[in-house]
């Protein structure tokens, strides 16, 4: 899951500016105390880790499945190849794909729990988060019980006679795009219900006094004030979604290998790190890129990267 | 006229919500319900039984996945707890050089894929030669939580005057004394809600936890993972029916001490 934080404003002591010259190291220790942990257990399995896949990601892949010392950006040219063209077209159709029904279901969701009384919203929040609670992967093998050709769904449409034979739902790319829709349905609804909740109720008011139809309203003022909501949603959706191979795996079969598959694949399947190195930096520089730009076009920030 | 477009879009919002919170339980109701069928195949209910309940307690693959499971929460929220919340309160307190630098270390974890987490940590734990088992797991699930613990602490202590600290050393409070009884009661919401967070977030991992287990450090989604593709037993819907209802029971009660602990502090 990665949910994406605003930094918060730092405060500090009214003292700290006047001392910073003369820090003592009896005021230095507790500092060093506290803090030291947690950067170095960051230092060493965040940035030592990604630090040497960037290194592998130039390296070449050994006879038995190890990394042989030898520079060259083999493993990037092999990125272009057509073969594996077709699995970043399909990642990124299903990314926007889920993006755009995320969007589309979540939007209207989010505004009209918004829009609720204060008792009724934050229980109608809270059974949108309940079911987050039970792992990702309990619940996309809740899915295959539907979707099954001898499942759920094929089993009652036979039933009242709407089809006569099964039809295939599961392993299909719809199928796919079902599950992520279904695990990432929330990383829309959280940022769009906090900018729309945020909205200044008094300039609909105003927009109406001044005789503004309401879907004038909302296509000048709502929406635009809620960008930003909706900027943060769709990153969230997308990102991760490339990412998600265990539901491509589960709901698509081999019928659609994307990005996620493609990395896992080179890493204990084919056991090619160097190659699986090289797509991973590919996709932290996509993931990056896309922070920038929302950073960019919404004015906060998204984390300091 | 007006009366009635007002009930027509009332319903018609009604409609869409519910339908929205359908979609959201359909796969958990149907794990569930399938838990107490007599039929070994989830396809057709043929009839009620809690058969599968006392099968469960006896396929240890299954009870070794859900004791891991646990093991690796508790673990990690403990480690988690103590590392992010001391680092929450001194990036909080102190100024130093490089701030901005611990500040982006926090957000990578935050940020990058988690496949791109789950394939790094593999790879390293590889080369310092230590074996994927219950401690990789430990160690890649605190690396996950733990800069999640210290936004969510920091936020809760951004919101407090800190002088109350001041006081309670000009009082004569040392600094043990100070830590003790005034910073941690001021944060110890903010500590709880990021225990709750990293715990669920261990709960609900299922990427980095595929890259970082060893064969004998199976947690529940790994087992159930690697059964799917062959079909799943219903001892396995019993287990995961007895954890949804246990996480709804464990979710009420804190949030009832919550809502208590709230009114307590409006007083």
């Amino acid at each position: 899951m990665s949910t994406m934080t605003t930094p918060e404003v730092m405060l500090l002591p009214p003292d700290a500016n006047h001392q910073r010259k003369g820090i003592r190291l009896s005021r230095l220790a507790p500092l060093i105390l506290m803090v030291s942990p947690a950067i170095l257990w960051l230092l060493l399995f965040v940035v030592a880790p990604l630090v040497y896949v960037l290194v592998i990601s130039f390296l070449k892949r050994g006879t038995y499945g190890g990394v042989v010392a030898s520079f060259n950006f083999h493993n990037y040219l092999r990125i272009c190849d057509p073969l594996y063209l077709n699995i970043y077209i399909l990642s990124v159709i299903i990314a926007a794909g889920t993006t755009m029904l995320c969007l589309l279901i979540g939007y209207p969701f989010a505004y009209i729990i918004a829009k609720a009384n204060p008792r009724n919203k934050n229980i109608l929040l809270t059974l949108v988060m309940l079911p987050f609670w039970t792992n990702s992967l309990i619940r996309t093998y809740g899915w295959i019980i539907l979707l099954r050709t001898d499942g759920t769904f094929n089993t009652l449409l036979t039933c009242v006679h709407l089809i006569s034979h099964p039809i295939q739902m599961l392993y299909t790319n719809g199928a796919v795009m079902l599950g992520m829709v279904y695990t990432l349905f929330p990383f829309m609804v959280l940022p769009l219900y906090s900018s729309i909740e945020k909205l200044d109720h008094s300039l609909l008011e105003a927009a109406s006094d001044l005789g503004a139809e309401p879907w004038r309203a909302f296509l000048r003022i709502t929406l635009p004030l809620t960008v930003p909501g909706i900027f943060a949603g769709c990153i969230q959706v997308f990102v991760p979604t490339l990412g998600y191979f265990f539901i491509s795996d589960l709901l698509g079969g081999g019928n659609s290998m994307l990005v996620g598959s493609l990395i896992r694949n080179q890493f204990l399947a084919a056991r090619d790190w160097p190659f699986g190195a090289a797509l991973s930096i590919l996709l932290i520089a996509f993931t990056i890129a896309v922070i920038r730009i929302y950073n960019h076009f919404s004015g906060s920030s998204l984390g300091n990267i | 006229m007006s009366g009635q477009k007002k009930t027509l879009t009332y319903l018609l919002k009604a409609a869409f919500v519910t339908l929205i919170y359908i979609f959201l339980y359909l796969p958990i109701t149907m794990i569930i319900f399938f838990s107490f069928n007599t039929s070994k195949l989830n396809i057709v209910f043929k009839g009620f039984t809690f058969r599968w309940y006392s099968v469960m307690l006896q396929n240890t693959g299954l009870m070794s996945a859900l004791w891991n499971t646990v093991i690796v929460a508790v673990s990690n929220v403990v480690i988690s707890v103590f590392i992010g919340t001391l680092a929450a309160i001194g990036m909080f307190r102190y100024e130093f050089k490089g701030k901005n630098i611990v500040d982006s270390f926090l957000y990578i974890p935050i940020v990058i894929p988690e496949i791109v987490m789950g394939i790094s940590l593999l790879a390293f734990f590889h080369i310092i030669k230590l074996n994927p088992g219950i401690i990789t797991l430990i160690i890649a699930h605190v690396t996950f939580s733990m800069p999640f613990l210290v936004v969510t602490v920091r936020s809760r202590i951004a919101g407090y005057d800190m002088a109350v600290e001041e006081a309670a050393m000009d009082l004569g409070a040392t600094r043990l004394h100070t830590l003790l009884r005034v910073t941690l009661p001021i944060i110890a919401p903010g500590v709880l809600a990021g225990a709750m967070l990293a715990f669920s977030l261990s709960l609900d991992d299922v990427i980095v936890s595929y890259f970082t287990t060893g064969p004998d450090s199976t947690t529940l989604p790994i087992y159930i993972y690697n059964k799917v593709k062959c079909g799943v037993s219903p001892d396995v819907n019993a287990m995961i029916t007895v954890i949804v209802i246990a996480t709804m029971l464990i979710l009420f009660v804190l949030r009832t001490f919550e809502t208590k602990n709230s009114k307590n502090d409006q007083i």
